[in-house]
């Protein structure tokens, strides 16, 4: 989960400016070295390369104020390009511009209608009122049947989507998705080809934000039924209903978007053309790409302090993000483990300390100490939830967490704590940060811990087996509520791998549910919070955040800390200022 | 000789087999759920995705559909590039890998029997020095060291000359010199050491003496004897260094955002995609068979004096 650039690449770009500038300056100034040493053979030969090369993409360079074409790089290969099955950054990107959703975002990233144009909000269920002009890429409307379709093909258990349980609030989803119910039976039905009724299960006050998720999008029977599970897998086997199409995706090396001439509100979209020629996840790579101006961003992953030297020196365009996610270290609380000792968490809570993990450990700029499970953009009644309950979380106290360690060691009848697992991937920031956990311990406490390093699908299962006492974990939002946090730690979550359980916590999780009333909602969130810090159930560590370049004649980039990011449907290349 | 290729082939199918069990059971050995994400899945999910791969049946019968379906041709479907073929993977990005790595393979073979040939006749003077110093500095570096090096000496390049040489993508020859040059660099180096070896062992051979003193010419002796009998070694290890180079390159693809497969076979293996997997190595497997019995074949053709045992 935690990407950190390669120190050796940074270390050789080092090196190599080094040796550049050790050589004299007349040399290193551009002609010096030509009429030194002529035109050279080689140059020749990269002359003629040049020559026989055909036009690029690339060639037309980052951006292109006239034409309105942008240049990017991703950092991998999308896994998928379907509404149905996409789970990752990269897929919901691609997906995010080329489809939508009965709701979306604007440009101040607040909810809006998109393929609704009307909607009803009530405790039992929705109702959406369709526009008429939103069409697919063929040209045909884009109707309520779509969305029925769509959803029920989610959450067939044959389609295998990994994010079915999104769907849930509507009634019978579960049951559909295990299998019990037939998908005619999910709470959604077309009345007529443009409103769309929903039936829920309990109240759900965030179901708007909800059906802007890549997993609410509509799909068109007729179309879907001619490629089955080849769906969406080559730019013609798919319709779009989003501000740009596919129009090139050769795997693993490039894609290419164009403006949606079908979208019904084209008219915000300036830019005419989004190409991707470049595919690759090394940093130092991006970093040259933007550099030799041949990217107009380079977002993922961040650069790291050694980069930001160079970025500085270079006067490369640096800006800052908060993706919205929050790390934390996770318990185990099954009862045959120590750590389920709440006087041991106790202990550790407080010899943690936030601020020197996050700007020495971490140490990458744009992170931000973390105090609560909720990040600071999670909204509570009126204001950010932080603003209006404010996390309490204990100051470091070393002599009071000895105390609480000597209560854990009664309880449990232990004259010595015996050594602790702390289950850990093997990059090298899990390494660095697991390693500063374990002296920290040793150090202020006495624990013993022993780093268990695993290969991340490794670390995935041993967590859901719960062979750990510790684990380094994080979550990055799904949808704009802090429901996509809080119900983490509910006892019937699967994604609560420490199996915290709290009978008062699980209450407060199903009242937030079940009400709409964002006073009593962003109470009861409130109140969770600081049950998890009393009960010192995870140790709070850090938000993400991260510093990335972007090209300053690129405007209007919109970034999202959830769904797809960055997004572009509203950019613009701007004209060259005279100076 | 129909008899001796017909033999090694069977051998090498033999040997595709061996190394494709080995991975199976050493794939499946390897601590860790492929089909484990970031979000847990209920067990209804997981059952079909466990039935949609085959993971829900025993070992051996998975082992016995692998092997009916590799008789076949076919690795079946990624598990982690949405219903994308392993054949499709294999067939798009090899024949980048395999551009790339037979550039790479041509600027070796050539640098390294031109260098070879130059230290052996300038032997312990200034242009062998020089030469063998690089060939040492090829042979210790590692290729991203170089690949980041090419990568900000064609940005130095552009800066200079006002060229704009593409300092990563794929598609234009442009795209290509620089990393298969690097690509090229360590085996080029290592063919150089053994060419200059090997011109020296034929330098002191009784026929060139006799050839001296028969009075032919420098020039003569150099193309007629010594450079076609110092070669040999340098075709032995041809095979196995074009495959080393053609599915070696994962780490100037990724400096240089090349498609190849390389990118593939590593995300594969950190991401226990099972099928790809078990395509790329039984791929590069194969290929590396293939390479070593042609490269023994044409042995044959370009020394006569070595006979296929009867």
């Amino acid at each position: 989960m935690l990407k950190q650039q390669s120190p050796t690449i940074t270390i050789i770009d080092e090196l190599y400016l080094m040796l550049w500038k050790t050589l004299p300056l007349r040399l290193q100034r551009p002609g010096r070295l030509r009429a030194l040493v002529g035109r050279s053979a080689l140059a020749s030969l990269f002359s003629l390369a040049i020559l026989l090369a055909p036009s690029q993409a690339s060639a037309q360079g980052a951006v292109n104020e006239k034409t309105q074409t942008l240049t990017l790089a991703l950092t991998s290969e999308p896994p998928s390009a379907s509404t149905l099955l996409g789970t990752d950054q990269v897929s919901f990107w691609l997906i995010d511009h080329i489809t939508e959703g009965l709701m979306g975002y604007d440009k101040n990233n607040a909810l809006t209608g998109a393929i609704a144009k009307r909607w009803e909000l009530r405790d039992d269920g929705a109702t959406f009122w369709l526009r008429k002009d939103a069409k697919w890429s063929d040209g045909s409307p884009v109707t309520a049947h779509d969305f029925v379709f769509a959803w029920r093909e989610v959450l067939k258990p044959a389609t295998a989507s990994e994010y079915a349980f999104i769907l849930y609030p509507i009634k019978n989803a579960e049951a559909v998705n295990k299998g019990e119910l037939s998908s005619d039976q999910l709470g959604v039905r077309a009345v007529g080809d443009y409103r769309l009724e929903v039936t829920f299960t309990q109240p759900c006050a965030y179901f708007l934000d909800l059906t802007a998720f890549i997993s609410y999008r509509p799909v068109k029977e007729e179309f879907f039924k001619q490629y089955g599970r080849a769906y969406a897998s080559d730019p013609d086997k798919m319709l779009y209903n989003g501000p740009f199409v596919l129009t090139k995706w050769v795997h693993g090396a490039s894609l290419n978007m164009k403006k949606n001439e079908h979208y019904w509100n084209k008219e915000v979209v300036k830019l005419q053309e989004i190409d991707v020629p470049y595919i690759t996840s090394d940093t130092s790579a991006l970093y040259n790409l933007f550099k030799d101006g041949e990217i107009a961003m380079k977002v993922v992953p961040g650069i790291g302090p050694d980069t930001i030297k160079k970025a500085l020196a270079d006067h490369l365009p640096m800006r800052k993000f908060n993706d919205g996610s929050n790390f934390y270290m996770e318990f185990n609380h099954r009862p045959d483990r120590l750590t389920s000792n709440r006087n041991l968490r106790k202990a550790i809570q407080l010899v943690f300390d936030q601020q020197l993990f996050t700007n020495k450990v971490v140490a990458s700029p744009g992170n931000k100490p973390s105090y609560s499970l909720f990040p600071d953009w999670v909204r509570g009644a009126e204001q950010p939830l932080y603003k209006e309950y404010p996390p309490k979380f204990p100051a470091n106290d070393e002599k009071l967490a000895r105390e609480y360690l000597e209560k854990a060691k009664q309880e449990l009848g232990l004259e010595q704590i015996p050594p602790l697992i702390l289950l850990s991937t093997d990059s090298p920031g899990a390494n660095k940060q697991s390693e500063y956990v374990q002296s920290l311990l040793k150090r202020t406490l006495g624990l013993d811990i022993k780093i268990d390093k695993q290969i991340f699908k490794q670390r995935l299962a041993k967590m859901g087996t719960g062979e750990f006492d510790l684990v380094g974990s994080g979550w990055g939002p799904d949808f704009n509520d802090a429901m996509t946090f809080a119900e983490l730690f509910a006892s019937w979550n699967k994604n609560n791998r420490g199996r915290y359980s709290n009978p008062e916590y699980d209450r407060l999780v199903r009242l937030a549910q079940s009400t709409t009333d964002p006073k009593t909602r962003a109470h009861a969130f409130g109140e969770l919070q600081q049950l998890l810090i009393d009960d010192a159930a995870i140790i709070n560590q850090y938000q993400r955040g991260y510093v990335y370049l972007q090209n300053t004649h690129l405007r209007g980039v919109v970034r999202r800390i959830f769904g797809g990011d960055p997004v572009f449907k509203y950019a613009y290349i701007e004209e060259e200022q005279e100076k | 000789m129909l008899k001796y290729t017909l033999k090694r082939l069977f051998s090498g199918l033999v040997t595709i087999w061996f190394i494709a069990t080995v991975t199976f059971f050493g794939m499946h050995a390897v601590p860790g759920d492929p089909l484990m994400g970031d979000k847990a899945v209920s067990p209804e999910i997981r059952a079909n995705l466990e039935a949609r791969y085959g993971l829900d049946k025993p070992l051996l019968k998975q082992y016995q559909i692998f092997l009916t379906n590799m008789a076949q041709g076919d690795f079946g479907i990624s598990f982690t590039q949405e219903n994308r073929k392993v054949n499709d993977i294999i067939k798009e990005h090899f024949s980048v890998s395999a551009m790339l790595g037979l550039l790479a393979v041509i600027f070796a073979t050539i640098g390294g029997v031109v260098f070879g040939a130059i230290t052996a006749l300038y032997r312990n003077r200034w242009p062998d020095y020089v030469t063998m110093f690089v060939v040492v500095l090829c042979v210790s570096v590692p290729s991203f060291v170089f690949a980041a090096f090419g990568q900000l000496g064609i940005m130095h390049f552009n800066d200079l000359f006002g060229t704009r040489i593409p300092i990563a993508g794929w598609g234009t020859i442009g795209h290509m010199i620089v990393p298969s040059l690097v690509l090229g660099l360590g085996t080029m180096a290592y063919l150089t050491r053994l060419m200059r070896s090997s011109m020296l062992e034929v330098t002191g051979a009784d026929y060139i003496r006799t050839a001296r003193a028969k009075g032919l010419s420098m020039q003569r002796i150099f193309w007629r004897h010594q450079l076609r009998n110092a070669i040999l070694p340098v075709v032995t290890v041809l095979g196995p260094a074009i495959a080393a180079i053609t599915t070696g390159g994962f780490v100037v693809e990724l400096v240089f955002a090349i498609p190849g497969l390389g990118r593939y076979f590593v995300q594969a293996v950190q991401q226990l995609d099972y099928t790809v997997i078990m395509g790329t190595t039984v791929f590069y497997g194969a290929f590396l068979v293939l390479m070593v019995i042609l490269v023994d074949i044409l042995y044959g053709f370009i020394d006569p004096r070595i006979q296929v045992a009867k």
